[in-house]
């Protein structure tokens, strides 16, 4: 009985998702083209200013277009993450996180199960971007388009937790710009979505530093590898842990007793 | 103010007989009190009226109530279950109505339903009887496949009742349902409400700091900076106050505010 409560809430926290994603057409779009202007404008006209050698996992050189292919795809999580944080905060104003946060079940896998339903708008996402860029002419091996599913799980889930956290720790809506400013925009050019390690370490090795560190790096590299049907354990073993850490402070920022709801002021003086 | 319900007499404060017990609750943001040492309970069948002027503490009482926040000082029962050790089985005896709306505006009036059942874990075949049952109740069931955006204001307030009645809770709490609402949609909610805590199936809370919104068999708690000032069935506060109407002894009761 217990045991179906908690699928039943999963299908509902999910079902809610997926309506809201249908009929927020704007968002969807608004989703899909941000990262083609990047392949179509971006990567066109950098694609003779910048050489990418021979690196793995690929086995030719290759073009411009196909090396930030993984990136944008990150890139169309990590804005789904921020998105979803976003829309928390929003249903935390206008009352709806209330709703969820007053059911019957553990806080955690609640928020989980929210998790979850923004994951599977991510990867559908996701999907639909790579669509795009193989009738532009990028195409993986085929395999790769099965491989590349739990990387972008797994990476759409650390940048959702992400998000999470995030929208645990903001109090009102109008500081979403600061999100843009010190998450996305750090986040996406100090890692490998735009250029390879080695490019970034020739220039600074600070920065060189910082990349190597920033999970959207190895949630990158995870989806590059996945694509041509390899597997970066490396990588996999960072995503997840960067996952674990964001889920749970989530967890603790979203606790009534100890989190940022109540941190204002303690009942104690 | 008309009223029309029977004079109900106070059940005894037995432990299973309270749909919600609160004892010694404070709550402090810093160094600023918003509730001070509230003890108060709600029986089944009562309708108990949370009174207060805007920042008496109402919202932080409700947000306590449904968890939102946690008081580590003070202990709150919801159909006898502690709200902090078993919160599951608490949360799954209340049904909330925000102040806020907080409907899915894009979503129908049954998906919207839906979702909330499948947070309780209703099954299907459940949920679908529910809604039905509940829409039917106040009048909404042939409206169901509508999006939350084409009703007015008191349809959607009805909506909110009927998904906070849909898991059949013990304690339905209602924060300023009525804000915003013209008279007679105004009006069907406060009679509604009534007679479902008439019913005596369900014990109701409900804040409000409108005096016409409370009835002959209400059970009044008088809040104000933090404190209870005055609690019990009208003729006891009134006979407590000195009052001659429920106004005045709030106003009374309330009045330091404005000193």
């Amino acid at each position: 009985m217990r045991f179906m409560h908690y699928l039943r809430a999963l299908r509902g926290v999910m079902t809610r998702e997926l309506f809201r994603f249908v009929h927020q057409r704007e968002r969807f779009i608004s989703a899909l083209v941000r990262p083609l202007m990047w392949l179509f404008i971006f990567a066109a006209g950098f694609r003779s200013t910048l050489g990418v050698a021979i690196i793995p996992p690929y086995e030719t050189y290759i073009l411009y277009e196909v090396y930030i292919t993984p990136g944008l795809l990150g890139m169309v999580q990590l804005f789904n993450g921020m998105q979803s944080s976003l829309s928390m905060v929003y249903d935390r104003e206008m009352g709806s996180m209330k709703i969820l946060l007053v059911s019957p079940l553990p806080r955690g896998y609640l928020l989980t199960s929210k998790l979850l339903a923004g994951v599977l708008v991510s990867v559908l996402q996701a999907y639909v971007f790579l669509g795009i860029a193989y009738a532009y002419g990028i195409e993986a091996p085929p395999m790769g388009y099965l491989d590349v599913l739990p990387a972008l799980v797994l990476s759409g889930l650390m940048l959702g937790a992400l998000g999470l956290l995030l929208s645990s720790f903001i109090k009102q809506l109008e500081n979403f710009a600061g999100v843009m400013n010190f998450v996305i925009f750090p986040m996406f050019f100090l890692s490998t979505a735009l250029y390879p390690l080695w490019k970034i370490q020739e220039s600074s090795e600070l920065l060189y530093t910082l990349a190597q560190y920033n999970p959207f790096t190895h949630a990158v590299e995870l989806i590059r590898f996945a694509l041509y049907g390899q597997f970066n354990r490396d990588a996999c073993i960072a995503t997840a842990t960067a996952l674990l850490v964001f889920l749970i402070l989530a967890i603790i920022g979203y606790n009534p007793s100890r989190g940022m709801m109540q941190r204002k002021g303690g009942p104690s003086q | 103010m008309k009223s029309n319900a029977p004079y109900f007499n106070p059940l005894p404060d037995g432990v299973e007989m309270n749909a919600l017990a609160v004892e010694g609750l404070s709550y402090a943001y810093g160094k600023k009190k918003a509730l001070d040492k509230i003890s108060f309970s709600v029986a089944l069948g009562q309708c108990g009226i949370l009174l207060g002027p805007n920042g008496a503490g109402k919202t932080t009482l409700f947000s306590l109530i449904t968890r939102l926040y946690d008081s580590p000082e003070g202990r709150i029962r919801i159909a006898g279950h502690d709200l902090r050790r078993e919160s599951n089985r608490a949360l799954a005896q209340l049904g909330v109505v925000f102040q806020q709306p907080t409907l899915d505006l894009d979503l129908t009036v049954e998906q919207n339903l839906y979702y909330h059942a499948d947070l309780h874990g209703l099954s299907r075949r459940k949920a679908k009887g529910r809604i039905r049952e509940e829409l039917e109740r106040q009048g909404m069931y042939e409206r169901r496949k509508e999006k939350v955006r084409q009703l007015n204001g008191g349809h959607r307030r009805r909506v909110e009742i009927a998904r906070a009645l849909l898991h059949e809770p013990r304690l339905l709490l209602l924060d300023e349902p009525t804000v915003g609402l013209d008279v007679p949609s105004r009006r069907a909610i406060v009679n509604y409400v009534h007679e479902l805590a008439r019913s005596g199936q369900i014990a109701v809370l409900w804040a409000t700091h409108l005096i016409d919104e409370i009835q002959g068999g209400d059970r009044l708690i008088i809040l104000h900076q933090g404190r209870i000032q005055a609690m019990g069935s009208v003729p006891e506060v009134l006979e407590s106050t000195g009052a001659a109407s429920v106004g005045e002894a709030f106003d009374r009761l309330t009045r330091r505010e404005a000193a």
